[in-house]
């Protein structure tokens, strides 16, 4: 009988995991491995890639005093290279006093509001783009690790529902390009894993930095699918789920990304 | 707008060195629209120029086939030490400037 139970089991779970072809641990390739080797050159020269104009910028505004205190970010954290270092590996993560998972970028907002006394940045604005960029650049070369344990669980699931869920026009689910057919060529160009590790990027298409936040509402566009506003939680939720995903990938940003 | 130029630390008068140079701008066509259909009025740089101790190195008038944060790279000859002085202009009348030294020995 219990051998019954288990074939049955066995069959029940076989057409799951051939609908979620998820991407072997030894399979798992950085977006960097499918740009052409201009964009590799691009990315890895610290001189012309046009990321790093906005991690410098960040560099400043992070000694810079803002809000109500005159204070700056190093006057709380000091010298970020030490104290930032390997902090954008974990994110998003649960915020401890509230609760909710919250994103980098969240996160500087609410540090800002609430310890600044600064009005807040407004979402891909220049001066929070260039702040996350030199906050996730200080962890560069350090490998993501979410923690999707605890309270992030709820977080994690809904994230990958939403990955495994067809949206939109086209009806398609990000697991349909990014974990059945990467490395495919879909017009001119090779479809990625869809990992994120190398944002905040420079996109070329964009002729700018963007948020990942960003970078998934383009994808959505893709599908034609509603795209959702800034902020809102399913983006944090879908994001765990691809640093999850992307568990032990360096981080590269500022990227280029086409 | 921030600009940086590359230069080498030092170099040997006569040498023929490299220049780098990354002006961050938005090169904006003029042929876009914002996301409520207004048109985003045109702004590039339409002139780029380097100054070797006060010399005119390089004159380049771009306009809107220049991507985004223009990167540019030529060539010039170290003869002394002393200066390169980047200036570029654009649409809006905006001049921006960027300084390197360089050291030249004999």
């Amino acid at each position: 009988m219990k051998a019954l139970i288990l074939i049955a089991l066995v069959f029940c779970a076989v057409p799951a995991a051939a609908q979620r072809r998820v991407i072997s641990p030894s399979d798992v390739k950085s977006g960097f491995e499918f740009l052409g080797p201009d964009l590799k050159k691009l990315q890895q020269d610290d001189f012309a890639n046009p990321g790093t104009l906005w991690v410098d910028r960040g560099e400043k505004l992070w000694r810079a005093a803002a809000g109500g205190d005159g204070k700056s970010c190093a006057d709380c954290h000091g010298d970020a290279r030490t104290s930032m270092k390997g902090v954008a590996v974990r994110y998003p993560k649960i915020d401890e006093r509230t609760g909710k998972l919250m994103s980098l970028e969240a996160r500087i907002l609410q540090s800002r509001v609430e310890r600044q006394k600064a009005p807040p940045l407004a979402r891909e604005s220049e001066d929070l783009l260039a702040l996350s960029a030199y906050i996730t650049s200080l962890s560069r070369g350090l490998p993501m690790e979410a923690n999707i344990d605890g309270p992030a669980r709820r977080n994690f699931e809904l994230g990958e529902a939403f990955f495994f869920r067809r949206r939109g026009q086209l009806n398609l689910a990000c697991m349909h390009c990014h974990d059945a057919n990467w490395g495919r060529t879909l017009f001119e160009e090779r479809i990625s894993q869809g990992h994120p590790n190398a944002w905040p990027a420079y996109r070329l298409d964009w002729q700018a930095m963007g948020s990942l936040e960003r970078r998934l509402r383009a994808c959505l566009s893709g599908v034609r699918a509603e795209i959702l506003p800034y902020g809102s939680p399913e983006y944090t939720d879908l994001a765990l789920y691809l640093s999850w995903r992307a568990r032990g990938l360096p981080i590269e940003s500022p990227g280029v990304r086409r | 707008m921030s600009a940086r130029i590359q230069l080498p630390a030092e170099a040997r008068r006569g040498e023929i060195i490299e220049v780098r140079v990354l002006i961050q701008h938005p090169m904006e066509t003029g042929y876009r629209f914002n996301d409520s259909g207004t048109p985003i009025p045109r702004n590039v740089i339409h002139t780029i120029l380097c100054a070797y101790n006060g010399t005119e190195v390089l004159r380049a008038e771009t306009s809107s086939g220049i991507a985004a944060n223009p990167y540019l790279q030529f060539f010039m000859v170290a003869e002394s030490s002393g200066e390169l002085l980047l200036t570029w202009i654009d649409d809006e009348g905006v001049r921006g400037t960027e300084r390197q030294s360089l050291i030249v020995r004999e």
